[in-house]
């Protein structure tokens, strides 16, 4: 019998996968290794310490840049993640209807347009609303994120909507479901994980983001991501390490969540 | 109960338009099991499913009580059908799944706990009420369906192909517990199938649907043994088809002369000619095998296949060119010494055949 194809045997396979693991995971594991150093220098090891944890706990801007961040995330997710829904529903559950391919190209704007040209853009356009209304606030920058949070909330629900059986609808209106009830007791019960890895995924993007937030935001609006971008210009402490490795617990964690919960849903 | 009047159904638009449908009229009575039968693609399925309320007809109205159906979303029909893959909720239990349409309708607790309890007695399920659908078998979801749909007493209760996912032995099971379900409950069934043999034992009436539209509507034994034409003779059983010339015709009896001159008789049916060629269609238990000299035909011993209970035999015919497959029971102390290749005569039973129009 003839042996079969393995990439895993191919000369170099192991050097350059180990390689690339090298290059994904080193940084990390330096960054998150010298937000415990003593000293002042995030390449000059003094000792272990958790003093940049404190001093960043207690540093008033990234409190502030904190709070704004989740607050934007947690309201963009939500509003994503609705819209996401009601989109997912239109594209799947409903005979096929004209421009509907280009209905779906529309919502997946944000995966495909530069988003740079997305955040100058909006600079403009929301200058310009600046201007007529006088307001300041941060609905500007949560419109935005939400905008862009919506296709990565629009995947994961409209692929489990597509993977539902569809008759399991139809016995819901055969027994006198009507189309609101149906979609509360069969569709909603059913569609839920696919609604939260949406809300966390949008979540994360929104957290994450830096380029339209900078070009977006109105003065005294940093989020965590662009407040850090602002202390790289001046002089970089652990400190910066110590929000990162803060960050990356949070993904990591909600990562682990996501993973447990799809889980017992099966 | 229902009317079914002059309904087509056209999937598409213009030239590449899919007629599922065409002209299709039937009266199904009240408390009566009534099988739509026929070939996967002949229509039995969207004709249910337009009963069910999730398909519309493109011309032509469905009735019910002499109610017009037309402008009634499913939810608003007192009709409920069993799914072919059951379509059981995957996040309610064995019991919720019985009550949802109950509940639906707004039915008061005690009233649901009563009825589901009534149900699931039914279908012999008390037991598994608390488990989820996922957690028992295909048969006892296939029960699950069934006192689902059953709970809000409709007036008639669709089934599609529901027992096509079960084995050999349960089917059979499952067939004697559908007619008693019938019976016991007084509920109108509209069963789906392409299995002639379960249409033939569970119907009390059979429409025989072909490219969308209905050859025949009988009882069991009219269908088999009164086929309208060539298709249902061919699709119900297995049928000999032979070329013939009518020579008389008396009321429902026709002379026929076959190939090398020999003569018989058969029933007419439903076919008009009074002379000129027809096709006479023999059933294989309606003939026997005798001597070379004893029968009306003679032929050669082609095949012998043994079925167990009986044993075909298929016989080259002389003059004819073509196979007649005869069959017989087999019993216990018969020793049957024909052989391949043997000459062989076949007796045709008095008035066996029928004649088909083509």
């Amino acid at each position: 019998m003839a042996k079969s194809f393995d990439v895993r045997r191919q000369p170099g396979f192991s050097t350059i996968a180990m390689l690339c693991f090298v290059m994904l995971y080193l940084p990390i594991i330096l960054l998150v290794a010298y937000s415990f150093n003593a000293g002042e220098s995030i390449s000059h090891w003094e000792g272990l310490s958790l003093r940049w944890y404190a001093s960043a706990w207690q540093n008033d801007q990234i409190q502030a840049a904190t709070i704004r961040s989740i607050t934007i995330a947690t309201t963009a997710a939500l509003l994503a993640t609705s819209a996401a829904v009601l989109a997912a529903l239109a594209t799947t559950r409903t005979r096929p209807w004209r421009g509907q391919t280009v209905a779906f190209a529309m919502i997946n704007q944000p995966l495909m347009v530069p988003e740079i040209v997305t955040a100058v853009s909006l600079l403009i356009f929301f200058a310009m609303l600046k201007v007529a209304t006088g307001y300041t606030g941060l609905w500007y920058l949560i419109v935005a994120h939400t905008a862009f949070c919506i296709p990565f909330a629009y995947m994961p629900i409209r692929a489990r909507l597509q993977g539902m059986d569809l008759s399991l609808e139809q016995a819901g209106a055969d027994l006198y479901g009507t189309p609101v009830k149906v979609f509360r007791y069969i569709t909603l019960p059913q569609l839920w994980p696919g609604i939260l890895a949406g809300g966390m995924l949008s979540f994360v993007i929104s957290l994450d983001d830096v380029v339209i937030t900078e070009f977006v935001k109105s003065a005294g609006q940093d989020t965590l991501p662009t407040y850090m971008l602002g202390q790289l210009r001046r002089n970089i402490t652990p400190e910066i390490n110590a929000i990162s490795t803060a960050l990356l617990a949070l993904s990591i964690l909600l990562v682990t969540a996501m993973f447990f919960f799809s889980r017992t849903r099966k | 109960m229902i009317e079914i009047d002059n309904v087509s159904k056209l999937f598409g638009a213009g030239d590449s338009a899919f007629r599922a449908l065409d002209r299709v009229s039937v009266n199904i009575r009240e408390n009566e099991f009534f099988t739509l039968l026929g070939p996967s693609g002949c229509g039995k399925t969207t004709l249910l499913r337009m009963i069910a309320g999730f398909e519309g007809p493109t011309s032509g109205q469905i009735l019910l009580d002499g109610q017009d159906l037309s402008d009634k979303p499913p939810y608003r029909r007192p009709v409920n059908t069993v799914f072919q893959s059951y379509a059981l909720f995957p996040h309610m239990s064995v019991a919720e799944n019985v009550g949802f349409g109950l509940n639906m309708l707004g039915r008061s607790k005690s009233e649901v706990a009563a009825t589901v309890t009534e149900m699931l007695k039914l279908v012999r399920m008390t037991d598994l009420a608390d488990r989820k659908t996922s957690e028992i078998s295909g048969g006892q979801q296939q029960r699950v369906a069934l006192a689902r749909a059953l709970a809000p007493r409709p007036k008639v209760l669709l089934l599609d192909e529901p027992l096509s996912a079960l084995d050999f032995k349960l089917r059979k099971e499952m067939q004697l517990e559908l007619k008693r379900l019938q019976s016991d409950t007084g509920i109108t069934f509209v069963f789906v199938t392409h299995d002639q043999e379960e249409a033939l034992t569970m119907s009390d009436r059979i429409a025989v649907m072909s490219a969308g539209r209905i050859r025949q509507i009988g009882g069991p034994r009219e269908i088999y043994d009164q086929p309208a034409d060539r298709f249902v003779a061919d699709f119900i059983g297995d049928t000999n088809f032979l070329p013939a010339e009518m020579i008389a015709r008396t009321g429902d009896s026709a002379q026929l002369r076959l190939a090398q001159g020999v003569e018989v008789t058969a029933r007419a049916g439903q076919i008009d000619k009074t002379s000129g060629t027809v096709t006479l269609a023999i059933r294989p238990e309606h003939a026997r095998l005798v001597a070379p000299d004893a029968g009306q035909l003679t032929g050669v011993l082609d095949e012998i296949v043994y079925f167990g209970t009986d044993t075909h035999y298929h016989i080259l015919l002389d003059g004819f060119g073509t196979r007649f497959v005869l069959r017989l029971q087999n019993t216990p102390d018969e020793m049957r010494m024909m052989q391949q290749g043997d000459r062989v005569g076949v007796a045709l039973a008095a008035s066996a055949g029928q004649v088909l129009k083509d």
